[in-house]
């Protein structure tokens, strides 16, 4: 053990600046008075973006902390970016969500800040205490923000996102103790070392490793472990459900990509079936329910859940050292072309939101396209998007997943894949069908930010699918082991 | 600059400067949309004609090329690749061509969201163009499944009382042959490094010779491609998406449909199954030249049992598209140039049929057969260009089609690969069929005794508009008919490179 040097600090710097800042926030918030809240709102986007800045300038860096229980490299480096931006995201799609639905408040944005941080220690975490760490500060804000309606469908979905989560970090906090038994260690790098020495209990390693797996696929909505999903997504305000749906889904997933692909490749033999299963179950048992949902914000939780199945199925071939680059930086590409389509898709909801969940029926956006065209143009972009179509990120996206599960030699879990995309198509094509082919009269809300946003989103999910080259080369530098 | 200054770059995405304009434009100036959407399509086509004139007939290879890398990172060698050759020339040529005729029958059938519909019209036409040019695996898919959503909004917002449901199908239809397809260009990718098609087929005999793609294999990957195209053709028994698709999509969109959409699926295999697979398509041959005659028989039987005129044009299309199916896997010069000239055939003359029945739908507002009769009489000028367009969809020697079938015909007659002169002898029945739906359906409308729709509506004869919208059509029909002979020698080359690759 060595003590921390002032470099160590630098590892997670990042980190560092986004919790002080909430923390400043957390006592400047108090001198803002209740109907300037906005005030607090820029102030944690000016957070985000000093942490998101200082993220890029780290672009290449590659370095261990605090006793290798932090580490940054490629891998974290694309994670933190994309987990900032999702923040700042998220924070510009409440802004005038939180005043139309009367719950702006300045925890709201602080909250939003501690998951944050959450998220990215999670992306750097190379120590399971680390990792635990990170789980309880990405969740616990989240469990208080699906509840900060205070409502009855917020606070159902506050509480039963906060008892199935809980439960998740029990399976966490068992697995680690069952692994530091095997090998005595809770480093990634050290648990490695030990089990290729052969000297630990496979036995206990396996289970352990297994319990680890029921945690993170918990966080990233992996079927069986989806239950919460749907009525947590559809109870929480929708703001918080964009960002919950992106940033919890890319932590769990970097959180799983890392401790699987540095601890235990060797176990490869045993979990590549399990992971090709609870791939295989996520994409099918999610499209096939979301077909029948009435409700945009249900169909956007199971298809949430369904594309975690596509992400896992990328991973499947972890244990095979040549196609695991690939399988890393494939999920990382997708969480990113999934991110930016998942807060445009949400950018609509939220345009389309009354008070009292209003407005959230698929039906709702019957006749869209003629009272406003370009929201129901960015619409389809993203609907096509989430299918895998051009001329959109997605397509691009679900390319290199299925390549990574092919590379590997699973083409049967990728013809499951596109099959579940054909599937995909019949219900996001529904909304289109709505809001083109029916007739209606949608209210939308005018927010000149929300509209900025979602025209983004927009314009992002098919200009990137032109120049996707970047963040090729980008999610390529995430290599783990 | 340079990038965008590439004969075929600019043909492909110059609609896409209609497009920005359009976006632009007030919707309510239905007028100047729809001058600026029928511009840009005649400037594309003149774009079109340039690029012909620098094509060389002569040349075998990919012409004109457009080449760039575009994502580039170790195993993505993916490229920005367009070129041109005598296989898809004159494909290239037919959707340049018929776009803007398409456009201009749209003048006042399309009232409603022209706005809309132009734009998708336009960006319909880039992703055809872009189809027929692309020469990566990786673009070509993108273009491929890109046509599809256009399409899908043409057909579901501007068709007929089904159009929901038809929009749909048609969608879902085509997307299940094209996933399985996306499966196979990833594998292939992966063994051969590389999306870029000539490198590809470079790279291909050295695996099947050392067997890192096994026979088996590329049988698979045969069927995934194979998958993909059949659906779009469409082949019997995979073709029930299509009457659903063509009777509801607005005029335009059937021409477009059946004009030039279809024919990407035969390019597909011309492109792509021939020389990818050349065992696997050797292999395969009966049994294409089976599904192909199957379906002439059924098609035309089918056409010759509707009620509808356009039900009726939409199932003689499967009929014609056999026979292009039976050319392509003749495997043998005659087989394959009568095949991809009786593409451009299909195009002409079926364009020309639903450009017709849509100007007398839009007067009557039904298609029905027995309430017609009698029409000659009172519309002269349609029911001459009328006969001109059957007699052409027919195979009448003189006009266009009598040349395709018949070469495709005299290729299946004498084909190695499909190995029986039965099938041709067969298909042949299916030319005296169509004559016989044909006829009937043309006699039912336009002779005998005034129908109660002839009977009681003011009837006008074509317009000039609309008269200008089939001629051209008309002109090639005669001008492929009675001199063939440049066609086929923009064709010959290119099919003989592509045959000699095979081990026939």
């Amino acid at each position: 053990m060595t003590q921390p040097q002032f470099t160590d600090f630098y590892t997670i710097l990042p980190y560092l600046i986004l919790t002080v800042w909430a923390c400043l926030l957390l006592l400047v918030d108090l001198f803002i008075p209740k109907n300037r809240k906005s005030i607090t709102a820029l102030l944690s986007a000016v957070g985000l973006t000093g942490a998101l800045g200082y993220s890029i300038t780290q672009i290449g860096l590659s370095s261990a902390g605090f006793n290798r229980m932090v580490s940054l490299d490629g891998f974290s480096t694309f994670a933190n970016i994309l987990l900032l931006m999702s923040g700042l995201f998220g924070v510009a799609l409440a802004y005038g969500y939180t005043k139309r639905m009367g719950i702006e408040r300045g925890e709201f944005y602080i909250l939003l800040l501690f998951s944050v941080s959450g998220m990215m220690l999670m992306a750097q975490a190379s120590d399971l205490i680390v990792v635990f760490l990170a789980l309880e500060l990405l969740s616990i804000p989240l469990y208080v923000l699906s509840a900060i309606a205070r409502k009855l469908d917020s606070e159902e979905s506050g509480l039963k996102y906060f008892l199935l989560g809980a439960f998740a970090s029990g399976f966490v906090v068992y697995g680690t103790a069952l692994i530091f038994g095997a090998t005595g260690s809770t480093n990634l790098a050290d648990i490695f070392a030990k089990a290729a020495s052969g000297e630990t209990s496979n036995l206990l390693l396996t289970i352990g490793a297994a319990l680890l797996l029921v945690g993170f696929g918990f966080k990233v909505a992996a079927v069986p472990f989806h239950m919460w999903t749907p009525d947590v997504y559809q109870g929480a305000p929708t703001a918080v459900t964009a960002f919950m749906a992106a940033g919890a889904k890319i932590a769990g997933f970097a959180a799983l990509f890392r401790v699987f692909s540095t601890a235990f490749p060797a176990l490869a033999a045993d979990f590549t079936d399990i992971l090709w299963a609870l791939s295989a179950l996520t994409m099918i048992v999610g499209n096939l329910i979301a077909i029948s949902q009435t409700n945009i914000k249900r169909m956007l939780a199971y298809s949430a859940i369904a594309h975690a199945g596509y992400i896992l199925m990328a991973f499947v071939p972890y244990g095979n050292a040549d196609v695991a680059p690939v399988a890393i930086a494939a999920g990382l590409f997708y969480l990113a072309a999934y991110a930016v389509t998942n807060f445009g898709s949400w950018g609509v909801v939220i345009a389309l939101e009354q008070a009292e969940g209003r407005g959230l029926e698929i039906a709702d956006y019957a006749g869209l396209a003629k009272k406003h065209p370009a929201l129901a143009a960015a619409m389809t972009v993203f609907m096509l998007s989430l299918i895998g179509f051009p001329p959109t990120i997605g397509l691009v996206g679900k390319f290199y997943l299925f390549r990574s599960a092919i590379a590997g030699g699973f083409t049967g879990l990728a013809l499951i894949g596109v099959v579940t995309s054909l599937i995909s198509a019949f219900y996001y094509l529904r909304v289109v069908v709505n809001m083109y082919m029916k007739e209606g009269d949608p209210v939308v809300e005018r927010e000149p930010l929300l509209g900025f946003t979602t025209a983004v989103m927009a314009i992002v999910t098919v200009a990137l699918s032109f120049v996707p080259q970047f963040l090729f080369l980008l999610a390529g530098t995430a290599v783990l082991r | 600059m340079e990038f965008l200054l590439q004969p075929l770059t600019l043909l492909t995405f110059f609609p896409i400067l209609g497009v920005l304009v359009i976006l632009f434009m007030n919707s309510e100036m239905k007028n100047a949309i729809r001058w600026v959407a029928l511009v840009t399509s005649l400037l594309t086509f003149g774009i079109s004609l340039w690029v012909f004139s620098m094509f060389s007939a002569s040349n075998p290879d990919l012409q004109l090329e457009a080449k760039y890398p575009w994502i580039h990172v170790a195993g993505w060698n993916i490229y920005y690749y367009l070129a041109v050759d005598g296989l898809s020339v004159l494909l290239v040529l037919l959707t340049a061509f018929l776009t803007p005729i398409s456009i201009l029958s749209t003048w006042t059938a399309v009232e409603e969201r022209v706005k809309d519909f132009m734009l998708f019209f336009l960006l319909l036409e880039v992703g055809m163009t872009g189809v027929f040019l692309a020469q990566d695996l990786f673009l070509f898919y993108i273009f491929w499944e890109f046509t599809l959503v256009p399409m899908y909004f043409l057909i579901g917002i501007w068709g007929g009382p089904r159009r929901v449901y038809a929009a749909i199908k048609f969608f879902l239809y085509t997307m299940a042959g094209s996933i399985l397809m996306l499966l196979a260009i990833i594998y292939l990718g992966i063994k051969a490094d590389t999306f870029n098609l000539p490198t590809m087929l470079v790279r291909l005999p050295d695996l099947y010779a050392t067997g890192a793609i096994t026979a088996g294999t590329q049988m698979f990957l045969f069927l995934a491609f194979t998958a993909a195209f059949a659906i779009k053709v469409p082949m019997w028994p995979l073709h029930s998406w299509l009457p659903d698709a063509h009777v509801e999509a607005p005029t335009a969109g059937s021409v477009i449909l059946a004009g030039v959409l279809l024919k990407m699926g035969t390019y597909g295999f011309l492109r792509f199954n021939i020389p990818l697979f050349p065992n696997a398509a050797i292999q395969a041959a009966p049994w294409i030249a089976l599904f192909a005659t199957i379906g002439i028989i059924y098609g035309a039987a089918v056409s010759f049992a509707q009620a509808d005129v356009k039900k009726l044009v939409a199932y003689s299309s499967v009929s014609h598209l056999g026979f292009v199916m039976l050319g392509l896997f003749a495997l043998n010069a005659e087989g394959v140039a009568g095949a991809i000239l009786q593409m451009v055939n299909h195009g002409l003359s079926t364009g020309a049929l639903f450009l017709l029945i849509g100007m007398i739908y839009e007067q009557t507002h039904t298609r029905e057969i027995k309430v017609y009769g009698g029409l000659w009489k009172i519309t002269p000028i349609f029911g001459t260009i009328m006969l001109i367009a059957s007699l052409s969809s027919m195979g009448l020697p003189g006009l266009n089609g009598f040349v395709g079938e018949f070469t495709i015909l005299l290729g299946a007659f004498g084909s190695k690969a499909i190995g029986s002169p039965w099938f041709a002898g067969i298909s042949a029945i299916g030319v005296i069929m169509a004559a016989i739906y044909i006829l009937y359906m043309f006699q039912k409308v336009f002779l005998g005794p005034a129908g109660e729709v002839t009977h009681h509506h003011e009837l006008k004869d074509l317009n000039w508009r609309e008269i200008l919208t089939v001629v051209p059509l008309v002109i090639f029909m005669f001008w492929i008919g009675l001199y063939p002979k440049p066609f086929f020698d923009i064709l010959a080359p290119a099919v003989e490179k592509l045959l000699s690759a095979l081990p026939l």
